[in-house]
């Protein structure tokens, strides 16, 4: 187990990068803490797998070092970082049994049989498969490999780290649900530092204690799943996690005041006017159908997704969501919006503005 | 309710293979069943008493059991090279890039040589007189002759059909090779496994379909080889390079015995057939229990 630091990380793919546009991973600084669990979340291209390329040292960065444990492990082969993969497609190794599988990366390493045999019946018990010990590992089902795979990266007790790349992407959807769910057991059992890269929000937020958002090579926030649905950072934040995305409306904000097309609209907190592109941001959860009072909406149509209900509306030209709960009757009357003011974020291009006073928190 | 019309128009859409195959295949394979129980005076044929007389002179022919076994060690030889050699080559060979490109082109040009060209390329490379092998052989004082020496003319069509035929064993193995993801190198950089298990239990195991397809092609075709050795050797010196092919041409041809010639080919095939069956039956079913 082991703390591993970015320092001043960057990658591009061509030989002589000019401008920010030819990196693939721009500029990063990070620690990831020993024993915690990270997800990885991005869209495709975003340069999340170049990232764990880099820290498993299947690629060297262009610029920048990597510490494990403060080990500069920068230029250092995979072999030497003793880290664990498993990877989007199982990689097993095919004409060998289960037990085999599991005992390679031991075996590799000259340690002796008494210790390998103790070892993998240990590890089998934690995957669940100790009944399967004597199988070839072909013909397994994809979710059996992938456990395979993950025992064979937990096998080593030296284990620096377990990366994940995309691993649940050939699993049918009833084991993905098993399989997430007994990696975050064994994470909370044995503790060891897990990264899991992912494009899938579930994913990321039921595994991760911290999730790591990236967004065009660069890293736009690092949070708990709560801080990143209550404040998200940029505007790709907000409009990638939760479903459906936040609402972003252009506006113009003064004080503690936000004003779209003139309308006022309260705000948690006092901003010192901001500069560029200035938009809201508030998540469809925080946005309230009401008879009476806030700005008036015209209903698109209404979408019933069993626990909730996702309302489509015009808002002075914008398309807005709203959540409206299952028991909410949605009357001719209600043509009006009102937006916690405590969860309206203010973007001033694309990334968010923080309040001068501190109001949002008490709200 | 849909019934099914009745259409027998598609008996000509079947009509071309069938005409094709009997005139490719199963006409000229009933002419030999034909010859091979009858006898034959200067192109009359007389019914025999006994109608398995050819196949049984055949099966007691010393001749016969001769050439079968030079056949066999030939195949066994060109095998027990080829594969391993075009497995080594596909290993070292580049994986993309120009040079990937220009060794597949350098690869597969030996395999669009005519058979006789390759004897004929052979035949003069190897001659003590005006060949640069032989003559190099010669001048280094390696005593070589592949027309006299029985050894060397062995090592002759050995090394001639290495040349020619390890291309197709590198091709396959290389496309098979290939079709490996990456990520299977990095895990096993990840488990510290060394160059040797690398091969042992992922390349040979994602190799396995391709290298089986091609020793049975190999084999088939070293089985029933013909036109480069004869081009060579001419079967010599002697009888040693006689293989089975080249010996059912002189006995049909050379003597005019078409009656014990053709029963000696349909034995000659059932054996290529029965050797294809079984080795693809035994490989299929080491495939599926896992090795």
């Amino acid at each position: 187990m082991a703390k591993i630091t970015l320092d001043n990380l960057a990658h591009s793919y061509l030989p002589n990068p000019q401008g920010e546009d030819d990196y693939a991973l721009k500029e990063l600084n990070h620690d990831w803490a020993d024993g915690q669990a990270y997800a990885l979340l991005g869209s495709s291209g975003c340069g999340k797998s170049t990232l764990l390329n880099i820290i498993s040292g299947l690629l060297h960065p262009s610029q920048g070092r990597i510490l494990f444990d403060d080990k500069d492990v920068t230029h250092a082969p995979t072999a030497e970082r003793n880290i664990a993969q498993v990877f989007q497609f199982p990689v097993v190794y095919d004409t060998m049994t289960v037990h085999d599988n599991l005992a390679f990366p031991l075996r590799n390493r000259g340690r002796d049989e008494s210790y390998v045999a103790e070892r993998v019946q240990e590890i089998a018990r934690m995957i669940g498969m100790e009944d399967m010990l004597k199988r070839k590992a072909r013909g397994l089902g994809a979710d059996a490999k992938q456990k395979i795979s993950l025992g064979r990266g937990m096998v080593r007790k030296d284990v620096n780290a377990l990366l994940f790349d995309e691993p649940l992407t050939v699993i049918d959807p009833h084991m993905k649900w098993e399989l997430r769910t007994q990696l975050k057991k064994l994470h909370h059992d044995f503790g060891h530092t897990m990264i899991y890269v992912t494009h899938d929000q579930t994913e990321a937020l039921t595994f991760a204690d911290k999730v790591v958002v990236m967004y065009d090579g660069r890293v736009v926030q690092i949070g708990t799943p709560d801080e990143l649905f209550e404040r998200p950072a940029h505007t790709f934040v907000g409009y990638f996690i939760g479903s459906p995305g936040m609402n972003l409306l252009a506006a113009k904000v003064e004080g503690d005041r936000a004003y779209v097309d003139g309308k006022e609209i309260p705000l948690g907190g006092s901003y010192d006017t901001p500069r560029g592109k200035v938009e809201i941001g508030v998540r469809p959860e925080f946005v309230h159908l009401t008879a009476g009072e806030g700005l008036p909406v015209r209903i698109r149509r209404v979408e019933d997704v069993g626990r909730h209900k996702i309302v489509r509306a015009d808002f002075f030209g914008t398309e807005i969501n709203i959540i409206a709960d299952e028991g909410d009757a949605i009357g001719a009357d209600m043509t009006r919006v009102r937006f916690d003011p405590g969860h309206v974020n203010v973007y001033a291009d694309d990334w968010r503005v923080a309040p001068r006073t501190r109001q949002e928190e008490a709200a | 309710m849909q019934t099914k019309t009745v259409n027998q128009k598609a008996w000509f859409l079947v009509l071309p293979v069938l005409v094709l195959v009997a005139f490719s295949a199963v006409i000229p394979l009933m002419t030999v069943v034909n010859y091979s129980i009858q006898d034959t005076f200067g192109g009359e044929f007389f019914s025999l008493e006994d109608k398995l007389m050819w196949f049984r002179e055949m099966l007691e022919s010393q001749r016969m059991w001769d050439a079968l076994g030079r056949q066999l060690m030939f195949s066994g030889i060109i095998l027990a090279i080829e594969v391993p050699l075009g497995v080594f080559v596909a290993l070292n060979m580049p994986k993309s890039g120009f040079w990937a490109s220009f060794c597949l082109v350098m690869m597969s040009l030996p395999l669009l040589i005519p058979w006789n060209v390759v004897g004929t390329i052979w035949q003069i490379f190897g001659r003590v007189d005006i060949g640069l092998l032989g003559n190099t052989l010669d001048a280094l004082g390696i005593d070589y002759n592949y027309t006299q020496d029985t050894f060397d003319a062995w090592v002759t069509i050995i090394v001639m059909d290495v040349w020619h035929w390890t291309s197709l064993v590198a091709l396959l193995a290389y496309a098979g090779l290939k079709s490996i993801p990456d990520a299977y190198y990095q895990a096993a950089e990840i488990d510290q496994a060394s160059r040797w298990k690398v091969f042992r239990y992922i390349e040979l195991p994602k190799m396995m379909g391709v290298l089986m397809i091609a020793i049975l092609l190999r084999f088939m075709d070293s089985f029933m080889i013909y036109t480069e050795p004869f081009v060579v050797t001419g079967g010599g010196p002697g009888n040693a390079t006689t293989l089975l092919s080249i010996d059912l041409v002189k006995m049909a041809l050379g003597q005019f015995d078409l009656g014990p010639a053709a029963a000696f080919s349909i034995m000659y095939f059932l054996v290529i057939l029965a050797i294809s069956w079984v080795f693809y039956t035994v490989m299929t079913n080491l495939d599926k229990r896992g090795m």
